[in-house]
């Protein structure tokens, strides 16, 4: 009983939250619902028994993911209301399209159950309630045994994908000065400093340049 | 009693609003990109419903690995997001012709 009312309150939420990430005027309201919609994901995430990626999707969406759409929306000066142009006009469409997939959908998964050959062709079987297994536990067990070398390669790809942002969004702006160590260590006093002599009343000669060694008399 | 179907459905629900999204919000690549990750976030809930209500370890393994190809590709789509409002001063992609030769 509580955990159809906690399944109901959860999924009504994420769908609701769902449905004003995209309608929302605002993009800065739409990663907020978006956060909303990641929260209650998690939610439902957890009355199911899958906690490990309950508490991933907060800390990676929430955490992560979120804050760098809220960053992006909030840095960049974008008129919004320029943005909505042409709403009406692809809703229809979208609306019918939206519609057809929705109905696919639900009939083919809505009255989805497992055959017997699913059941035996299980890869890694659930540690059941009384093997003393926590879900993070059961994860780790086959994480870092069976698939390490795709856990590593999900490393990787986040890897690439840190590099190329970094690559992507680099910007080298002429003009800035910057602190040269190795340009200040190669400085020596022979190319840094002369000394002149300057007659009495003549003046330095500031063309003189500095390193020429040059020197008065 | 809350079955696999109830998962899927609010799964269903979830990608289509995504596919939904994309469509109305043609010009705004940032709701774009959100309703990606709106679509990935509902492949993620089929993926760990499938992987509970079968008892097998593996479906939510591959949700993680979803998880990490959504962050990496939220990072990327943003920097070139970036990148094309430095360039363009604005983010409508309804018309980017840029790249055609």
């Amino acid at each position: 009983m509580i955990q159809a009312a906690v399944f109901y309150l959860f999924a009504t939420v994420v769908v609701a939250s769902g449905l004003m990430v995209i309608l929302a005027k605002n993009p800065v309201h739409s990663v907020l619902w978006l956060i909303l919609a990641f929260f209650n994901a998690a939610g439902l995430f957890l009355a199911i028994g899958a906690e490990f990626l309950a508490m991933i999707l907060v800390i990676v969406y929430v955490g992560a993911v979120a804050v760098l759409f809220l960053f992006v929306v909030m840095m960049l000066d974008i008129d919004f209301a320029e943005m909505r142009a042409g709403f009406a006009r692809y809703l229809p469409f979208g609306l019918l399209i939206g519609l057809v997939l929705a109905v696919e959908l639900v009939l083919v998964a809505g009255a989805w159950a497992f055959g017997d050959l699913a059941i035996q062709a299980r890869a890694a079987p659930a540690p059941g309630a009384n093997a003393g297994l926590s879900n993070t536990q059961a994860i780790g067990t086959i994480l870092y045994t069976d698939y390490v070398f795709i856990f590593q390669m999900a490393g990787m790809i986040l890897l690439t994908a840190m590099v190329g942002a970094i690559v992507l969004t680099l910007r080298q702006r002429p003009g800035v000065k910057r602190q040269d160590v190795g340009k200040q260590n190669a400085r020596t006093p022979a190319n840094a400093v002369t000394i002149t002599r300057p007659v009495v009343g003549a003046g330095v000669d500031t063309d003189v340049g500095v390193g020429s060694g040059r020197t008065g008399q | 009693m809350i079955g696999i179907g109830h998962y899927l459905t609010v799964g269903a629900i979830l990608f289509t609003l995504g596919v939904l999204g994309i469509f109305i919000n043609r010009k705004n690549i940032i709701v774009i990109l959100m309703s990606v990750e709106l679509i990935l976030l509902a492949v993620n809930i089929n993926f760990v419903a499938f992987s509970v209500f079968l008892g097998d370890m593996v479906g939510q393994i591959f949700a993680m690995f979803v998880l990490t190809v959504a962050a990496g590709e939220a990072a990327i789509g943003l920097a070139i997001l970036v990148v094309y409002f430095r360039n363009r001063g604005t983010i409508a992609v309804d018309d980017v012709r840029q790249m055609r030769g």
